[in-house]
C-alpha cells in the first residue's frame, strides 16, 4: 500500500507530466478561448489550430480525464484530474471536448451500455468526434415526461420509430440521438426504452425553435418510420425510465444553479458600480435610487450565500456520495439569482436595456436584454421550479406523493 | 453542515446528545415556568461550563480550549434547537471583548474565571430599544462611568459587564457597589435588564484598535445567528413532522402539493442560511472579511427565523397558538434576538456602507 507521502510524489509526478505535456501540446494562441464544442450554440467551425488542439487531446483522453483507458478516456484518478484542470486554468487551456456526450450520455452509458456499445460510442465522445442531442421532452411531454408518446413498433431485428420531440438542443447539427421511446402502450413508465438514433436517418427531420430572445439552439425533432437497429437499445426494453432518470442527474449537477448561465451574465461588472453609472449617485456618493440600491443589496447578499452554498456543497461531497441536501436547492436558488439579477440590470437601465437590436444601444445593453428574455428559461428547462421543488419535498423532505 | 474536524464532530455529537437528553424544550418550559431570577436554567449552566463549552473560544493559556468560533456555533446550534436558555453566548461575547482588546492582566484577571463559568458576561451596549452602536451616552467623569444600559442580555445575575462608553469599551465588576438592575420580563422570558452604572471603577480596554467594538459586536452577532440557525432548524423539523401526522379531509397534510412547495421553499432559506452563519463563523476564525460575513449571515438569519418562525404558527393551526404548543417559545426568542445587535435593516445599511454601495 502507498503511504500518504508517495501518494503525494506521485501527483507532484503527474503536475509535471502534465505541464509537460500541456507545453508542448496546447497551441499559444489559443490561450483563454472557450469550448465550441461544449456549448449548444451552434456548429462553430473550427480552425486548423483548434482542430490539432482537439485532437491532441481527443488521441490523450484528456477532455474526460476521469472515464476509463480502454475506451478512449484519461484513465486519471479525480485528483489527477483536478491537478489538470488546474495545470490547464494556469496557462489559460480550454478543454476541448465536451457536449451533452460528455456531461449526459457517456456516463450513462458507461454504467448501462454492453461492452460492444461502449466500444462503439465511448471513443468517438472522447475524441469530440460526436455531437450527441437529448430526445426526451415532447410537445405532450414536459414536467410529467413520462406520458411521452413517441413510439417504437417492434419488427424483429429493429424498432419502426414515429413521433415528435421538442426542445432537442442542438438537434440539428447533433449526429446521434439519446432518446427516451415508448415501446408499450399498456405501461406507462415501465413501457419506455431508451434507445439511440442516427440523426442523418431519412426519417429525422429537425426545425429550429425561436424563443421569446429570438434564436436559440432548440429544435422540433420529427420521427418519420425511422428504423433504429436492437443493437442500439441501452439496457433491456422497458428500462428506460430508469435509465433516463439517472441521465438526469448528470444533466442538473452540470446545470447545478444556472452556474454556466450566471457566470456569462456576471461578466457586465458589479450590479452597484452599474447602478452608479446609469442612475448617478446623492451627496453621500451613494446610489441614488434609494430602493434600486435597497434591491441591490439584497440580491448581492443572496449571491454571497449561494456562493457559501456551494463551496459548502463541494466540501459535504467529498468523501459522500449523491447529492446532498446541499445540492438539492441549487437549480432553483440558481435560477432565481440568474432571473433577479437580469431583471435589475434591465431596472437600471432602463429603456436602454429593452433594445432589441441596431442602432441607439451599446452591445452590452443588447445583450442585457436577451439575457433577461432567455433567462426565463433557467426555471423551465432541466426539471421546472415546480418539479425541482417536488424532488425536494419528496425525496429529501419525504413528504409523501400527491399523485 | 460545514466540514468539520474530528473534535469538531466529537463537539457537535455532544452537545446534540447533551441537548436531547438534559435540555429538550420541556426544560424551557419548566424554567420559563419556574422564573429563576438569574432567568437561566443554574444547574444545566453548570453542567455546560463543566463540559468546557464556555472556553471554547478561550486560548489555553487562559484555561479554555481555543477551538474557534464555528466550534462554539455548533454548540449554540444544538441549543438553538431545543430553546436551551444558558448565559454561554453572552459570556462568549464578552470574553471576546477581553481576548480581543485586554491587557495581559486584564486576560488574567478575567479570562480564567469566563472559561471555567465562575463567572458570567455580557455586553452592555445599547441605550434604547434598538441596535445603535453610534449613539452611547454612557461616558466617563474623573474616572469613573456612568450610564444606563438597556436589555443588556443576562444582566439580572452578569458578574462583568463589557460596557460601551463614548471613548471605547470598559470592564465594570459587577458586583461594584454603583451597579443596579431593573429586570425587564420580555417574550422569551430569558434574562434582559436595565442596568445602571453610577459611577463605577472601569477599566479600559486599550487593544484591539479603533473599531474594537465593531469586532467584538461581530463575534456577539454571529453567535446570535448560530442560535438563530439551530432555531429555525429545529422550527421547521418540528413544523414538518407535523405535516406528516396531522389528517384532515382524509389524507395527511404532507401530501397536499401548495404545503409541499411552501415547505421546500423554506428548506431552500434555511440550507442558504446555514451557508451564510456557517460562513460568517468561519470567517471570524480565519479574520478574514468579518464584517460583511456577518452582517450577511445576521441579515439572513433575521429574515429566515422571522419567516420560519411565522410558518411554523400558521402550518400548526390553532394548536400552534395554545402555550401548550412550543410553536409560541420559537416567535417569540425569534423576534428577540432578530432584534439583538441588529435588525436586518441595520445590516443591510451597514454591508452596503462596507461594499460602497
Amino acid at each position: 500500500m502507498a503511504t500518504a507521502a508517495e501518494t503525494i510524489d506521485e501527483n507532484e509526478a503527474f503536475r509535471e507530466e502534465a505541464r509537460a505535456w500541456l507545453a508542448e501540446n496546447f497551441p499559444e494562441e489559443l490561450k483563454n478561448q472557450g469550448n465550441a464544442m461544449a456549448g449548444v450554440d451552434g456548429p462553430t467551425a473550427e480552425t486548423p489550430v483548434q482542430r490539432q488542439w482537439r485532437e491532441a487531446m481527443g488521441e490523450k483522453g484528456w477532455g474526460v480525464p476521469t472515464w476509463p483507458e480502454k475506451y478512449g478516456g484519461g484513465g486519471l484518478t479525480p485528483k489527477q484530474a483536478r491537478i489538470l484542470t488546474e495545470e490547464m486554468n494556469r496557462i489559460g487551456a480550454y478543454n476541448p471536448i465536451g457536449g451533452m456526450g460528455v456531461m449526459m450520455f457517456g456516463p450513462t452509458l458507461l454504467e448501462y451500455g454492453t461492452e460492444e456499445q461502449k466500444q462503439e460510442h465511448i471513443p468517438p465522445i472522447c475524441k469530440g468526434e460526436i455531437r450527441w442531442c437529448q430526445g426526451y421532452s415532447e410537445p405532450g411531454a414536459g414536467s410529467d415526461l413520462a406520458s411521452l408518446q413517441t413510439f417504437g413498433e417492434d419488427k424483429g431485428d429493429h424498432y419502426l420509430v414515429n413521433g415528435q420531440k421538442t426542445w432537442t438542443s442542438g438537434g440539428q447539427w447533433a449526429d446521434k440521438c439519446f432518446c427516451l421511446v415508448r415501446t408499450d402502450k399498456s405501461e406507462k413508465h415501465k413501457g419506455i426504452s431508451f434507445m439511440l438514433i442516427d440523426m442523418n436517418d431519412p426519417g429525422v427531420e429537425t426545425r429550429p425553435i425561436r424563443l421569446i430572445s429570438g434564436a436559440s439552439p432548440f429544435c422540433e425533432t420529427f420521427f418519420t418510420d425511422v428504423k433504429v437497429p436492437k443493437e442500439n437499445l441501452v439496457g433491456a426494453e422497458g428500462e428506460g425510465w430508469t435509465i433516463g432518470k439517472r441521465l438526469l442527474q448528470h444533466e442538473r449537477s452540470s446545470l447545478s444553479g444556472g452556474g454556466g448561465a450566471a457566470a456569462r451574465m456576471f461578466s457586465g461588472g458589479s450590479l452597484s458600480d452599474q447602478a452608479k453609472q446609469y442612475r448617478g449617485v446623492n451627496d453621500n456618493g451613494e446610489i441614488a435610487d434609494k430602493e434600486l440600491r435597497d434591491k441591490i443589496i439584497k440580491f448581492e447578499m443572496l449571491q454571497r450565500n449561494f456562493m457559501n452554498t456551494l463551496r459548502r456543497a463541494s466540501e459535504e461531497a467529498k468523501g459522500n456520495q449523491g447529492p446532498t441536501a446541499a445540492t438539492s436547492i441549487m437549480k432553483n436558488v440558481g435560477g432565481k439569482i440568474t432571473q433577479e439579477r437580469a431583471e435589475l440590470v434591465l431596472e437600471i437601465m432602463g429603456m436602454n436595456g429593452l433594445g432589441w437590436e441596431g442602432e441607439g444601444f451599446e452591445p452590452a445593453e443588447l445583450a442585457a436584454t436577451r439575457a433577461w428574455l432567455w433567462g426565463k428559461a433557467v426555471s423551465v428547462y432541466g426539471g421546472s421550479f415546480e418539479i425541482q421543488n417536488n424532488i425536494v419535498a419528496k425525496r429529501i423532505l419525504g413528504m409523501q406523493d400527491h399523485q | 453542515m460545514a466540514a468539520l474536524n474530528e473534535e469538531q464532530t466529537m463537539l457537535r455529537d455532544m452537545a446534540r446528545d447533551w441537548s436531547n437528553e438534559k435540555s429538550p424544550v420541556s426544560a424551557f418550559r419548566k424554567m420559563r415556568n419556574d422564573a429563576p431570577a438569574e432567568g437561566y436554567d443554574v444547574t444545566a449552566w453548570g453542567e455546560q461550563a463543566e463540559m468546557g463549552w464556555a472556553g471554547i473560544i478561550i486560548p489555553e493559556a487562559y484555561g479554555g480550549s481555543d477551538f474557534g468560533w464555528l466550534s462554539l456555533g455548533l454548540v449554540l446550534e444544538e441549543l438553538g434547537r431545543n430553546l436551551n436558555a444558558s448565559p454561554l453566548g453572552a459570556s462568549a461575547a464578552a470574553a471576546s471583548a477581553i481576548i480581543l482588546g485586554g491587557s495581559d492582566a486584564q486576560k488574567e484577571a478575567w479570562l480564567p474565571k469566563l472559561a471555567s463559568g465562575e463567572v458570567v458576561g455580557t455586553l452592555a451596549i445599547d441605550e434604547g430599544p434598538h441596535h445603535r452602536p453610534d449613539k452611547i451616552e454612557t461616558s466617563l467623569s474623573g474616572g469613573k462611568l456612568s450610564g444606563t444600559k438597556e436589555f443588556v442580555p443576562e444582566g439580572d445575575s452578569a458578574g462583568l459587564f463589557v460596557v460601551a462608553a463614548t471613548d471605547g469599551l470598559y470592564l465594570v465588576d459587577g458586583s461594584d457597589g454603583g451597579v443596579s438592575r431593573a429586570s425587564r420580563t420580555m417574550t422569551d422570558h430569558r434574562s434582559h435588564a436595565q442596568v445602571t452604572f453610577e459611577g463605577v471603577a472601569a477599566e479600559k480596554l486599550e487593544g484591539g484598535g479603533d473599531d474594537l467594538t465593531d469586532q467584538v459586536l461581530d463575534r456577539a452577532r454571529a453567535i446570535a445567528c448560530a442560535e438563530m440557525l439551530g432555531m429555525a432548524v429545529q422550527a421547521f423539523e418540528t413544523t414538518l413532522d407535523y405535516l406528516k401526522q396531522r389528517v384532515q379531509f382524509g389524507q395527511v397534510l404532507a401530501s397536499f402539493q401548495a404545503l409541499q412547495h411552501r415547505m421546500a421553499n423554506m428548506f431552500a432559506e434555511i440550507e442558504l442560511m446555514r451557508s451564510s452563519v456557517e460562513g460568517a463563523l468561519q470567517a471570524i476564525d480565519s479574520g478574514m472579511g468579518v464584517a460583511q460575513a456577518v452582517s450577511t449571515a445576521k441579515a439572513t438569519a433575521n429574515d429566515t427565523l422571522n419567516l420560519v418562525s411565522r410558518e411554523m404558527i400558521q402550518l400548526h393551526g390553532g394548536i400552534g397558538m395554545t402555550d401548550e404548543h412550543d410553536a409560541g417559545f420559537y416567535i417569540k426568542r425569534a423576534r428577540i434576538l432578530e432584534n439583538q445587535w441588529g435588525n436586518a435593516s441595520f445590516h443591510r445599511e451597514r454591508f452596503a456602507q462596507l461594499s460602497g454601495y
